[in-house]
């Protein structure tokens, strides 16, 4: 921002800081790490002592050298911090507002657990992987405890993942009674929506429940969504909306009734943690994402981890190899009606480790803490956010681990759109995300706080909110033109629409605009 | 906004009330002419068997004023411009203004009786969007002075913002009026002329100030621009594949329908009622049909309503496609609930427009409309459905 005075220096003692920071993110105008290659430049690991020379047989030994950049060890330091410091994220700062994503502290002891089994190869044989396959087993006895489900997969590397293998089961299982003819999937507006992506993708023409007057799903709607085509309800319950459903038993009670399954998105299971199990509503499976839930890293696409639990009946199911136990010795083995592999091997061991180790720190008892301290935390916030003139939470209802917000009212008034204040809110070293499209609640904004916030964090970000709506009333302007404090500015996002133009790799990115 | 409580609120004691109908308005719905502006247009429509019915409309909306509000002071014109429709409804108004023959009436006829009544708290009129026109027009001279104004729908298009969502709501929000709990409404129409030859272009003509009660008003319908440019397709696609042979699919006004049409290679309308066959070589039976055609097309035959939603409002029948008469629906349905003719259409984001309201239907026959409350499938995309509420709009917001 310009108009800034110059800051006094050696003015002692130090004076306050201000409520709000003055922040100001790094911004390096950096690179692609590919565009600094420069031939024959190296970074040297230098092998431990003692370790036997490997000559490789010329049968396995590449023709030519891979198209991986050549730099320096420094040079790749730089680069990486350079990076981190033009990015957000929970250790850097308050973020709670990737609501529906689910950011949370990842303790970094966890981190060296998971660099102890880094070095393991995934062919190894069983007889030498007896630890990793320990934890394997005891995380899915952990998962299978705290959902109430019968036994759990591992292996997706994500949350979606884990859905898109329940609804291989689902499928596998109607086969498997003769019910191929069941082509729907019920899922509901506030679920999350790779739910009808998965569906979608496995072929099976997905119906949407819109959410009723009192921001529940519409229990008529599914009555008369019901059939003989149904094949599963797949549901996230409480709702993106932060809203519980005290009637979803109800709603898996009429998907059985119709011969369907009832599948619980429980990626985030943040607020419910030790207080209520997917199985005991009577849910048929039920997923967990590691990173939201277990405090793994969110991985941004992978690999994450995503769990998948299911009942008795579906075990057989299951995605393999999973592991097996007898007389303290663990084994791989294939359930006899598998779908087959969800991804390569056993899964991203590194966050089964992680989330283990998450797990084991807190206890049963430590778990059902993180699931009320989520709730006081976002039930604290929401007492924040709710005073703040043109914030409000639509449909009056108990809120459990998450809000989706309306700026409605400052939007009327002012014509400041909800990106545009979470844009300016940037500007103090926060952000948040919207929602999913379309946007049911208007001017939408989703805040949740998990249980790794403290009362100052929250309060810190209540505050800054509060400065970017009272901006928004004095000089709308101001917001509109945000951010200013942060490396990139406005990005223009129609290239994300344009095959043409998307380059997710730099070998597409070469072929697509340097060939 | 909320409703505000008076000590008249309930009785309608001390609120004056002008009424003003226009009687030849929604005359161009059932007969395919998209309008009923213009003195040869309304001839057409007559000669087309066309009904006049804005008259009735306007006594279903004063019978509810007077059963909320007994006390209420009802100023109107003498005959067919309000009396009769008051007298239908068992009150007895003082009159204002000359008593105009009911088909020769005119936009200047309109003006004239909204001057008349600058008085009265509120005046309510019956007519579509060319009506709210007129009387934005005959109170633009007012100023601030001017009262407040309320719609009883009753034209062929109603998308401005000033109208109730039926007759009877239209009753009881004026019963329920405080002087001063005002909200702005956009009146909005679009050139009749070029609807009628398939081009769409609302022009916003000014605000009026109506009772403030954001439920029971209808909401000015929104542009169908939001939506992303494969959304249609991808809904026209889904109605297409689930098209059985020999069965006869009436196709309602609106780019979502248009883009059914496209789907099959005929040359459907944008603005009127198609009838097509499916089958390996769909044909088109009739385009931009007369509510008489229509009926004739589909009695006797399988056959489905194909309609969209009108944004911002929920409306599936009744607004700009009159041509679905109540008769029709009844051949359609073939003794089962009327609901079961309905493929309706709509994209997740339209829905979402609609802030959790139902989808509604104003046929004009209250019982038919009544047929129809339940849950309707609409379809949203390919291989993508939801299933939503559809209620009558008589009934939906009588409370």
């Amino acid at each position: 921002m310009s108009g800034h005075a110059a800051e006094p220096f050696a003015k002692l003692p130090v004076g306050p800081k201000p409520p709000l920071r003055r922040f100001h993110q790094a911004r390096w105008d950096e690179p692609i790490i590919f565009e600094q290659s420069r031939p024959g430049q190296r970074g040297i690991a230098v092998p431990g002592p003692g370790a036997p020379a490997v000559e490789l047989p010329d049968s396995v030994r590449r023709a030519a050298p891979p198209a991986l950049p050549e730099m320096s060890q420094l040079h790749v330091l730089r680069h990486y911090v350079r990076l981190s410091q033009e990015s957000l994220g929970v250790d850097l700062n308050v973020d709670v507002g990737q609501g529906t994503c689910t950011m949370k502290y990842s303790p970094k002891v966890n981190d060296s657990f998971a660099r102890a089994v880094a070095e393991l190869h995934p062919l190894q044989h069983p007889d030498t992987l007896q630890g990793v396959l320990e934890i394997y087993w005891r995380l899915e006895r952990m998962l299978a405890e705290i959902s109430g489900m019968a036994r759990v997969s591992l292996q997706p590397g994500s949350g979606s993942a884990a859905i898109y293998a329940n609804i291989a089961m689902i499928r596998a299982y109607h086969a498997a009674r003769g019910e191929e003819h069941r082509d729907q999937v019920i899922t509901t507006m506030f679920s999350h929506p790779s739910n009808a992506a998965c569906a979608k993708t496995a072929g099976y023409e997905v119906i949407t429940l819109m959410p009723d007057a009192d921001g529940y799903p519409d229990i008529k709607a599914l009555r008369a969504a019901v059939g003989p085509r149904t094949a599963a309800l797949l549901i996230t319950n409480p709702e993106d909306t932060g809203i519980f459903n005290p009637r979803i038993a109800e709603f898996v009670e009429l998907v059985h009734q119709a011969g369907g399954l009832a599948c619980y998105d429980q990626a985030n299971a943040n607020g419910i943690l030790g207080i209520t199990r997917a199985r005991d509503a009577g849910f048929d499976l039920c997923h967990f994402n590691l990173h939201k839930t277990f405090s793994t890293p969110h991985a941004c696409g992978g690999p994450a981890a995503g769990a998948c639990g299911v009942s008795e009946a579906l075990a057989e199911f299951l995605p393999g190899p999973v592991v097996a136990e007898q007389d303290g010795r663990f084994s791989l083995v294939t359930p006899p009606r598998s779908i087959g592999k969800i991804r390569p091997f056993l899964g991203v061991t590194p966050n089964v480790v992680r989330a283990y180790a998450w797990i084991m720190t807190l206890g049963a008892e430590g778990l059902r803490q993180v699931a009320e301290t989520a709730a006081l935390n976002n039930n604290y916030l929401m007492h924040k956010v709710l005073q703040i003139p043109g914030a409000s939470a639509p449909w009056d209802r108990r809120r459990i681990e998450q809000v989706r917000y309306s700026w409605q009212e400052l939007s009327e008034e002012t014509g400041v759109h909800s990106e545009e204040i979470g844009v300016r809110a940037a500007d103090f070293g926060v952000h948040y995300w919207t929602s999913h499209h379309p946007y049911l609640v208007p001017e939408p904004f989703t805040l949740e706080p998990t249980e790794s916030y403290s009362k100052e964090d929250l309060d810190e970000y209540a505050a800054i909110l509060a400065h970017v709506a009272s901006e928004a009333r004095t000089d709308p302007e101001l917001v509109k033109g945000a951010p200013y404090n942060s490396p990139i500015h406005k990005i223009d996002p129609t290239p994300l629409d344009d095959p043409r133009q998307w380059a997710p790799t730099w070998r597409a990115y070469v072929r697509k605009h340097l060939a | 906004m909320e409703h505000q409580i008076s000590a008249t609120a309930g009785t309608g004691a001390g609120l004056t009330v002008g009424l003003v109908v226009n009687p030849v308005a929604g005359l161009g719905g059932p007969a395919g002419l998209k309008g009923s502006d213009g003195a040869d247009v309304q001839r057409e429509a007559l000669a087309r068997g066309s009904v006049p019915r804005a008259g009735a409309r306007a006594a279903r909306a004063v019978r509810a004023l007077l059963a909320a509000a007994p006390g209420v002071r009802l100023v109107t014109m003498a005959g067919a411009m309000g009396e009769d429709s008051v007298r239908a409804a068992g009150g007895s108004p003082r009159l204002t203004g000359e008593a105009r023959p009911a088909g020769a009436t005119s936009a200047a006829d309109t003006r004239a009786a909204v001057a008349a009544m600058a008085e009265a708290d509120l005046v309510l009129f019956a007519g579509g969007d060319g009506t709210a026109r007129d009387v934005l027009d005959a109170l633009r001279p007012l100023g601030a002075d001017a009262p407040a104004v309320l719609g009883v729908p009753a034209g062929v298009k109603v998308y401005s913002g000033c109208f109730a969502v039926s007759p009877a709501a239209a009753g009881l929000v004026a019963a329920g009026y405080t002087p001063g709990a005002v909200a702005e409404a956009e009146v909005v129409d679009l050139d009749e002329e070029l609807y009628r030859d398939g081009l769409v272009g609302p022009r916003l003509y000014g605000t009026v100030r109506v009772p403030a009660d954001a439920r029971r008003l209808s909401g000015r319908k929104t542009g169908s621009s939001a939506a992303g440019p494969g959304s249609a397709e991808g809904v026209a696609r889904e109605v297409v594949s689930r098209m059985r042979p020999g069965v006869r699919y009436a196709l309602g006004p609106g780019a979502t329908t248009m883009a059914v049409g496209r789907e099959l290679g005929l040359a459907t309308t944008l603005l009127g009622v198609d009838v097509v066959e499916a089958g390996p070589r769909p044909r088109l039976l009739g385009a931009d049909v007369t509510e008489a055609r229509l009926f004739d097309l589909v009695r006797g035959h399988e056959a489905l309503l194909v309609l969209s939603v009108i944004g911002g409002q929920g409306f599936v029948l009744g607004r700009g496609n009159q041509q679905i008469s109540p008769r029709v629906l009844r051949a359609v349905a073939r003794g089962g609930p009327g609901r079961r003719a309905l493929v309706v259409l709509a994209t997740q984001q339209k829905l979402a427009g609609l802030r959790g309201r139902p989808l509604l239907a104003d046929t004009g026959d209250p019982d038919t409309d009544l047929g129809l409350a339940g849950h309707v499938q609409v379809i949203t995309g390919h291989h993508e459905s939801t299933v939503y509420r559809i209620a009558a709009a008589s009934e939906e917001y009588a409370q």
